[in-house]
């Protein structure tokens, strides 16, 4: 439901009665076919939202060429006619289609549903009232999204980086960072946006790409590239795109000259005020909960925090105060992509635990008629030409291409169409289908990547199988290339038609391949992130094998006290053990591990061996490997020698126990990054940050005239934790920064403890006399990590942590199918993040177990037992692991076995078979080369 | 809560990646999905990104 907004939210979890709005398009969806007639007609041009006012848009338009749906819409505050009826009308005439409709209304929905999921984003902070950064004054200043628009090639200079002000090349670019964000005197925005320091860095890299020799220098005051891999890129952009990064905050902007240059002065970290000169500067603006969400949470009636997003718990992240309404992505706080996409699938795991008693009651699956037997048939084809309104037919003579048509072998009936791909057309196709008799089917249109499942259901719904239909591509492939050239243009398209009829004349009935799924999920690892999906996937209604290696669950969460919004960590773990005790969906297996592994997405089988020495097979359709991480032991800052140098978990248990050292000390010291960000460790493990300041405070609550200092490289209290870092400060809390190069000096002389670091400020070496040193420690990966990662055939990264399927997509599957991971045992998070991917990781595996079996698509490899020789060698291309070796029967040599399961239908198999031993079904050997022989026979 | 009504429906509001990542979930473990969206297609902000890191994937 597009332009669309909740009004209205009555009624309970499980059933609420929620009241939507439809603005209205002016465009028939069901008619408009998005050839574009229109907007080239239309004579009113406004800013354009989507290229963030860097280029236009028409009054009626698409909001981007990939936009879904791809239906045109009218902006009623732009559009002429709209305004003063009578007037304009151009797009009303130009659509063939028929499809504008200017008495189009404003539609109220009245929608009965048993939960709520709020996802409505986020905006970027406006800086033009700021003033201070010559947003809106000067032409050269944008935001950070206006340069994602710049460099774009969809953009309004098609990726070229040029002034908006005179045109001219830019050769030196500034970031400026912060803005909008930790600043609570500017925009009153006091937390830190979590994203802009590794967009910021992205950005100058790409910037930098696309204009050779360019300058690209990032001003900040710490750089929080806290994610997977985000310190690896950062050492990157510093060393290898030579991007500068500079410490410090800069006071404003100005304009120089009429060119408009931009005047950038700062007090860098000597303490020296410098001004530099740039062409371009482009301001980080931060995220914030636009006004429309601030209402859209009181219609919901959700609490929300100071910094005005949803308040959730660090237990239940995307749960909001009322019951039955979740919320995932930046609505309960600055978020990236990966982090938005777990939660989203988090909310899902926490809508299904709510309304399992309901799964399946309004789904249905679609019917289709009986297939009809072609196999001994001879080929009957029907070609369909596709005008796609003026987008093929206004350069492509269609009338030709379909005399053309008629004139090819086994090609019985041939037909144009206005738009193939309408409602209208499909059911005329099945009517022909029918009519005619036909058993192959050529669709001469647009691209079968968008549009080949269509066909293959209109070819169902005709009682044929949905393998016999080919495309060919005579829109994006010709007629959008060749608008220049016509009559060339038409012979191609009669070329590809003629490819088309040929591959299809070879076709056969494939069958989509049914694997059976056992319902059943394992989940490997007892700490928060296992026990939190092992728990909602029965609540789900689930069987769950939970392995823990210990004899006590909890994992690495019963060493900690707090989390840092200040929840009881021991309280709410103690409630999550409970609960898995007391499920009965849920098997626990204590003191257990996995030694071998068997089968196939819906269809493992995981030996587990317990310490007794017993062993026994689990059959699950899903796995999810939840093992977690441990604290790194230290040696350097004298830690082994020194018995007042502790880590920041042995700190936390010295302080809790009120032990006399930590009672009486004066001055402690804390030092970050002890074992991260360094060497084969470049990485951050989030946490230490957070855990240090909170510590400090406690701390500085218990005795105000304590010292405490804190020795950082980049403090990295991210997102509403910043509120920690100004509380800490308020506090008295001493932060001082140090870089790699000038690590601490830790030593001891009999009471006293010294801790030398180099002061920037008075540039010379502090010495701070301390009672106490604690270290920031590192999180590391579980060293077996990489062992459990073979049996599954999944892989760890460079550090050794659980490496996901993609970075921003699928942050919490992996590459083998049916498996997925959540918590420490993919990189260093939080409880709320691993709970998030923990809900992710179960929602996950859900859409698989919710099935009785999975239907997969029938293009897959086959073996062909007369050509296969076992030579073996597609057993080392196959991407996925789907092809085995195996003995013959009667030991007459060796055979490859392809398992459908796993087979993607790629096809390296068959292109590296020397013998024509294996082909991939849909595009067999006679397939392509009947269509290569059609394309060289003119 | 056994007595109580649950409608095995659900609506989600907002169609940027969080959204139909939840859309979808939901939709492919039956339960019948209502995506709302302000603007005139879903996408959200991620669809307006160039690219983005590590791969410097194009976001569309």
């Amino acid at each position: 439901m597009t332009l669309s907004e909740v009004v209205k939210v009555d009624g309970n979890a499980g059933d609420f009665n929620v009241t939507v709005k439809e603005s209205p398009r002016y465009v028939d969806m069901d008619k408009c076919i998005a050839c574009g007639a229109c907007t080239d007609k239309c004579p009113k041009k406004v800013d354009s939202e989507y290229d963030a006012a860097t280029g236009k848009r028409k009054a009626i338009y698409v909001k981007y060429a990939q936009a879904v749906p791809l239906k045109y819409q009218i902006d009623p505050n732009a559009c002429i006619r709209l305004k003063k009826p009578g007037a304009c009308g151009l797009c009303e005439k130009a659509c063939d289609a028929g499809a504008i409709n200017f008495n189009d209304t404003e539609k109220m929905h009245e929608i009965n549903v048993g939960a709520v999921i709020l996802a409505p984003g986020f905006e970027a902070y406006d800086p033009t009232d700021a003033g201070v950064w010559g947003y809106g004054t000067n032409k050269n200043v944008i935001t950070a999204m206006q340069l994602e628009r710049y460099l774009s090639a969809s953009g309004p200079t098609e990726g070229h980086l040029v002034r908006p002000s005179d045109g001219k090349p830019v050769r030196k670019l500034a970031f400026l960072q912060c803005i909008g964000s930790r600043d609570e005197n500017l925009c009153g925005n006091g937390y830190c946006s979590s994203v802009c320091c590794m967009y910021a860095i992205k950005e100058a890299v790409i910037a930098k790409d696309h204009v050779p020799g360019l300058k690209a220098s990032i001003f900040y005051m710490d750089m929080r590239t806290h994610g997977k891999d985000f310190d690896m890129y950062l050492e990157r952009a510093k060393n290898e795109s030579g991007v500068r990064f500079v410490r410090c905050r800069v006071n404003g902007v100005e304009t120089d000259g009429e060119g408009g240059d931009c005047r950038l002065s700062y007090v860098n970290e000597d303490g020296r005020q410098l001004e530099e000169f740039y062409d371009m500067v482009v301001l980080s603006v931060g995220l914030q909960t636009p006004k429309h969400v601030l209402e859209l949470a009181k219609t919901a009636d959700i609490k929300l925090t100071a910094d005005n997003f949803a308040a959730t718990s660090d237990f239940a992240p995307v749960q909001t105060s009322r019951e039955g309404i979740f919320t995932c992505g930046a609505i309960s706080g600055p978020k990236d992509i990966p982090q938005s996409v777990v939660e989203g699938s988090a909310a899902a795991a926490a809508v299904a635990d709510l309304l399992s008693p309901s799964r399946h009651n309004l789904t249905t699956e679609p019917t289709f008629p009986a297939e009809k037997d072609i196999s001994n048939e001879d080929p009957r084809i029907g070609v369909f030409v596709c005008h796609c309104g003026s987008n093929i037919a206004g350069v492509v003579d269609v009338k030709a291409v379909e005399e053309y048509a008629q004139t090819l072998p086994n090609v019985v009936y041939v037909e144009r169409n206005l738009f193939s791909c309408s409602q209208d057309t499909q059911d005329m196709i099945t009517k022909r289908i029918q009519e005619q008799n036909l058993n192959r089917i050529v669709i001469a249109a647009c691209t079968p990547r968008t549009h080949e499942p269509l066909f293959r259901e209109t070819l169902k719904a005709a009682g044929l199988n949905e393998y016999l239909v080919e495309m060919a591509n005579i829109r994006n492939h010709n007629s959008w290339v060749h608008i220049q050239d016509p009559k060339n243009a038409t012979a191609k398209a009669k070329d590809l038609v003629r490819m088309a009829a040929a591959k299809v004349t070879f076709g056969d009935s494939l069958t989509p391949i049914s694997v059976p799924i056992t319902q059943t999920a394992l989940v490997i690892g007892g700490g928060v992130a296992g026990m939190t999906s092992a728990l909602n996937l029965a609540e789900q209604g689930f069987d769950v094998h939970l392995v823990e290696q210990t004899d006590t669950l909890g994992g690495n969460a019963l060493n900690l006290k707090h989390t840092w919004a200040g929840e009881h960590v021991p309280t709410e773990v103690a409630k999550l053990v409970d609960k898995v005790l007391w499920n009965e969906k849920i098997i626990l297996h204590k003191e257990a591990r996995v030694t071998a592994v068997e089968g196939f997405v819906g269809n493992f089988h995981s030996t587990i061996s317990t310490k007794d020495g017993k062993s026994k097979v689990i059959d699950h359709g899903a796995g999810i490997i939840a093992t977690g991480g441990e604290v790194f032991i230290p040696q350097e800052y004298n830690y082994d020698n020194i018995t007042r140098v502790v880590t920041s978990v042995q700190f936390d248990k010295l302080f809790e126990l009120k032990e006399r050292h930590v009672r009486i000390a004066k001055k402690f010291v804390f030092i970050q990054c002890v074992g991260s960000r360094e060497g084969d460790n470049m990485y951050c493990s989030k946490v230490c940050c957070t855990h240090s300041v909170q510590s400090a405070i406690a701390l500085k609550q218990e005795r105000p005239d304590r010292n405490v200092y804190i020795l950082y490289r980049d403090m990295r209290t991210y997102g509403q934790r910043e509120a920690l870092y100004r509380q800490a400060r308020k506090l008295g809390v001493i932060f001082i920064n140090y870089e790699l190069h000038g690590k601490p000096k830790v030593t001891e002389d009999g009471d006293i403890i010294t801790v030398e670091v180099w002061d920037h400020v008075l540039h010379r070496p502090l010495k701070i006399e301390c009672d106490l040193v604690i270290l920031a420690t590192a999180i590391r990966p579980m060293p077996d990590a990489a062992d459990l990662g073979k049996l599954y055939k999944v892989p760890v990264d460079g550090h050794g942590f659980f490496q996901e399927a993609h970075a921003k997509l699928r942050p919490v599957d992996f590459s083998t199918d049916g498996m997925f991971v959540a918590g420490l045992a993919h990189y260093p998070k939080p409880i709320e993040e691993s709970v998030a991917q923990a809900l992710a990781a179960a929602a996950r595996a859900a859409t698989l177990l919710a099935k009785t079996s999975i239907s997969l698509d029938a293009i897959k490899a086959t073996v062909d037992e007369n050509y296969c020789d076992g030579c073996a060698l597609c057993v080392d291309v196959c991407p996925y692991g789907a092809i085995t070796l195996v003995d013959r029967a009667e030991g007459k040599g060796q055979i490859i076995r392809v398992n459908k399961a796993q087979c993607k239908g790629c096809g390296l198999c068959q292109g590296t078979c020397p013998k024509r031993g294996v082909f991939v079904a849909g595009f067999t050997m006679k397939q392509i080369s009947a269509q290569i022989q059609a394309a060289l026979a003119v | 809560m056994l007595d109580t009504k649950k409608v095995g429906s659900v609506m989600i509001v907002g169609g940027g990646v969080t959204g139909m990542q939840a859309a979808l979930d939901l939709a492919d473990s039956g339960y019948y999905v209502y995506l709302v969206e302000k603007s005139g297609a879903i996408g959200g902000a991620m669809a307006q990104l160039d690219k983005t890191f590590p791969t410097n994937d194009c976001s569309m």
